[in-house]
């Protein structure tokens, strides 16, 4: 061959070379990138005063004056769209009042029975008025012709029968009366079955930006006592609230394309319809946001099924999986390799052996999960149920192999002279595997150790059946024998697939991918380091 | 420190400690040599020296159904240098693994006849191998040293019998460095790690680590062959120095060498032992014709 044509093949080779190493690189980016960016969303982000309130109430964080002064604040902000949204109500839910109508009318029959004329001929009369200036003003709530509405209530209010019932609780009725009279003036009462339905989507939008009214019962979830607790989560819901998705007519195309109308339009004319550009405009005051970094997010219980607060429980049962798979199948697989490797002779059962354990290597993760429930909880009973024990060791199981497999060729790859050596100074074949042998190649094992470990903590299938549930609390060391534990992989598929609100908390499982991620690359990174060491300290 | 070995050796010698008993066994004109060369060649003030350390009797060592040495009946005399020489393949290297039952590791390998150490036939059923590696210790071709310490490597012998304190430990580490004449280059590294050492060194520092375990017989398997000639220098000056406590049988390719070093020599051919006899009988005036071309280079 002439020198120019090896020097260019020379020179392709090592260009393919570099250009492989440059995709595997890119490639790199691309999978990690977006994993790091949104991940860290969950630990980086402008938090609203619904998260400072959240974290003074369930954690106890942060100076409980300042959070009370900025909420007094953002609640100045928020006041007007209550006010509009309380007017408003009043002429189109109209049940509330007919409620308080008939309060009234029990509590002034039971002021009667407290004076203890109930009953006497006076006393049946006035509760016939009573009754009747109940039921007119029922009747006056329920009209939706305005003009008919404003004559019955303005005929009620101006009738005798009020200053009959002075000073008693049907003076309530009165003054709602009053006041139903002014909403007149403003809501058309005819549309009143229309407005219906978009005011309650629109509360229902606010109680989601903002948190439940003033007024409201509170919430029995906590997710529903707390507005948006991040700013950009908040920037959507606001966006949402102001424009309508509608879907428009079908097209030649027969694809029906989504459009945003704006929401006011829905309102025009009515006291809500200022509520709107207040949003626009003043959303930051009502919700201060902030810039915060929330490293806790990883060392933090989650608070209503990963709604708010961190994941310490999935990262600890991650943690302590991956430990039991460890504590089983180290002493387990090196003992078979270390028999493999320097005992076992070429017999027949031996090579059916060493297949076998290939073949295990090829088993399908989520074979292994099956196995684990029927085997170690159905069949021996480690535990009860799902346990994080009975998870490591399917773990465990499915480890092994790898362990085994690069134990052994750690051990085949220890010169033979370090044996002789060993053995001509008098040991003994255990003794010579123990102190030459085994050293010699502890770098080796560490590397298949390490593999399977990042291969433990990333597992999901073998423990959706023995370990994992979806929700829970941080597990203590013991409890790790009989109860399951939340789990990155499993919390993560989880949230993904099976979660009710998934779209308000992707953040917090990017949170969880890059968690798991990192948790991964660190162990190998501390592997690489103490296979870097040992191999070093056995040379120099 | 001196004591310290002694006391070592004797503690090492375990269950194939010398007898005299195998003093009357070699009857008189049943060596190979004469006592009259002996005389010759060493004077008579060696005449004490002059015992059996290990006797081979009609010994064969097979390969499965090869059979790499044939029939051998040797004795390799006490505290002398013995030199078993041979072209490649000839069963010098088989023959030396035998003596400390190395050959064991290889799958298929059997032996016949008798292999005598300290009067003892070491392929009988009851031997102990680790205290017969103990009492017959190995210097391979290349400088094996393990990946630990200087001084770990060295006290890796003591150390599997147990039973020495800290301080006698570093003694017997002192002295066999210094027996293995390698003390003044590494005493003040003794915790470094030995693969930083010269070839030669880590040569050395396997003969010291062979004499910790305080053996009898020291084999050597061509121990400078991987060594440049300063090195090699130092290693033959060295077996010089040990000649006087150990048994030496040292296989080498190096003809010069086993001239120089030697007091025996055994040739072997294809297996079979050609000519055994006083190195410089052997080299000078050889026997067989086939010693006389191998060692002038007609062959091999």
């Amino acid at each position: 061959m002439r020198l120019s044509t090896r020097k260019i093949l020379d020179q392709t080779f090592t260009g393919i070379g570099g250009l492989a190493t440059a995709l595997l690189i890119i490639s790199l980016l691309i999978v990690l990138g977006p994993i790091i960016v949104r991940g860290m969303g969950a630990i980086v982000f402008r938090e609203t005063i619904e998260r400072r309130v959240l974290f003074l109430e369930h954690f106890g964080r942060g100076n409980s004056e300042t959070v009370e002064a900025e909420r007094q604040r953002a609640l100045r902000a928020r006041q007007p769209i209550y006010d509009a949204i309380k007017e408003f109500e009043a002429g189109i839910i109209v049940k509330p009042l007919e409620e308080a109508a008939k309060q009234s009318y029990r509590e002034f029959k039971e002021e009667l029975r407290e004076k203890g004329v109930y009953g006497s001929e006076g006393s049946e009369k006035l509760i016939e008025t009573a009754k009747s200036v109940r039921d007119d003003f029922i009747a006056a709530v329920r009209l939706e012709d305005n003009e008919e509405a404003r004559q019955l209530t303005q005929a009620l209010i101006e009738s005798p029968h009020r200053e009959l019932l002075a000073g008693t609780a049907m003076d309530g009725v009165f003054r709602m009366a009053g006041d139903y009279l002014k909403t007149i003036e403003t809501v058309d009462l005819s549309r009143r079955s229309a407005y219906t339905a978009s005011l309650l989507e629109l509360k229902d939008l606010i109680r989601q930006l903002l948190g439940p009214f003033p007024d409201d019962p509170r919430p029995i979830l906590v997710r529903d006592q707390y507005g948006e607790t991040r700013w950009d989560r908040a920037r959507l819901v606001a966006h949402e609230l102001l424009y309508k998705e509608t879907y428009a007519e079908a097209d030649s195309s027969g694809m029906r394309q989504g459009i945003e109308v704006p929401r006011v339009e829905q309102f025009r004319g009515t006291p809500v319809e200022p509520i709107f550009g207040m949003v626009e405009s003043n959303l930051g005051e009502m919700m201060l946001p902030r810039l915060t970094f929330y490293w806790r997010f990883i060392t933090d219980d989650s608070i209503d099924a990963h709604f708010f607060g961190g994941i310490w429980p999935s990262v600890l049962g991650t943690l302590y999986l991956a430990l039991f798979a460890m504590l089983f199948a180290i002493p387990l697989g090196v003992a078979a390799a270390v028999y493999l490797a320097e005992y076992a002779r070429g017999t027949p059962l031996i090579r059916i052996i060493r297949s076998c354990i290939d073949t295990l290597a090829a088993v399908p993760s989520i074979v292994f999960g099956l196995f684990g429930l029927a085997f170690f909880i159905n069949v021996i009973g480690v535990s009860d149920s799902k346990s994080v024990l009975a998870g490591g060791l399917t773990l465990a199981l499915l480890i092994l192999p790898i362990i085994i497999r690069a134990s052994e060729e750690a051990i085949h790859a220890v010169p033979s002279a370090y044996r002789e050596a060993s053995l001509a100074l008098g040991a003994s074949k255990g003794k010579c595997v123990l102190s030459v042998v085994l050293p010699a190649a502890l770098p080796g094992i560490l590397t298949g150790v390490i593999i399977s470990l990042g291969r433990a903590a990333g597992e999901t299938a073998p423990i959706i059946f023995t370990a994992a549930v979806s929700v829970g609390l941080p597990l203590r060391a013991w409890e790790t024998l009989s109860k399951p534990s939340p789990v990155l992989p499993w919390t993560i598929y989880n949230l993904a697939t099976e979660h009710q609100l998934v779209d308000q908390i992707r953040h917090v499982q990017y949170g969880m991918v890059l968690t798991l991620v990192v948790i991964v690359l660190l162990l190998n990174a501390t592997a690489i380091l103490l296979r870097a060491r040992i191999a070093g300290r056995l040379r120099s | 420190m001196a004591e310290t070995i002694t006391k070592a050796q004797t503690k090492t010698a375990g269950p194939l400690e010398g007898t005299s008993a195998h003093h009357g066994m070699v009857a008189p004109g049943e060596a190979p040599f004469a006592q009259e060369q002996l005389r010759e060649a060493f004077g008579a003030d060696e005449q004490n020296r002059r015992e059996v350390a290990v006797q081979a009797k009609d010994f064969s060592v097979w390969y499965a159904t090869n059979e790499a040495v044939k029939k051998v009946t040797l004795d390799f005399k006490e505290r002398f240098v013995t030199a078993i020489i041979g072209p490649s393949g000839c069963g010098k290297s088989t023959l030396l693994r035998a003596i400390n039952r190395m050959n064991d590791l290889i799958p298929g390998c059997h032996v016949t006849g008798e292999l005598l150490v300290d009067s003892r036939n070491i392929y009988s059923p009851g031997i102990d191998v680790v205290a017969l590696r103990r009492a017959v210790g190995m210097v391979f071709q290349q400088p094996n040293v393990f990946p630990k310490t200087i001084f770990d490597n060295v006290a890796y012998g003591p150390r599997l019998q147990g039973g020495l304190s800290r301080a006698a430990l570093s003694d017997l580490v002192e002295t066999s460095l210094r027996r293995a004449a390698l003390w003044d280059e590494v005493k003040d590294r003794l915790r470094g790690s030995a693969l930083s050492l010269s070839g030669g060194q880590q040569q050395r520092l396997c003969i010291a680590r062979a004499l910790a375990v305080g053996p009898e017989v020291v084999l050597m398997d061509e121990p400078a062959s991987a060594l440049d000639p300063q090195s090699t220098a130092r290693i033959e000056a060295l077996i010089d120095e040990l000649r006087k406590e150990y048994t030496i049988i040292i296989v080498t390719h190096n003809m010069q060498q086993a001239a120089r070093i030697s007091d025996f020599t055994a040739f072997l051919y294809e297996g079979r032992l050609i000519e055994y006899g006083a190195t410089k009988q052997v080299f000078t005036n050889p026997v067989q014709r086939q010693t006389e071309d191998y060692i002038t280079g007609r062959f091999g």
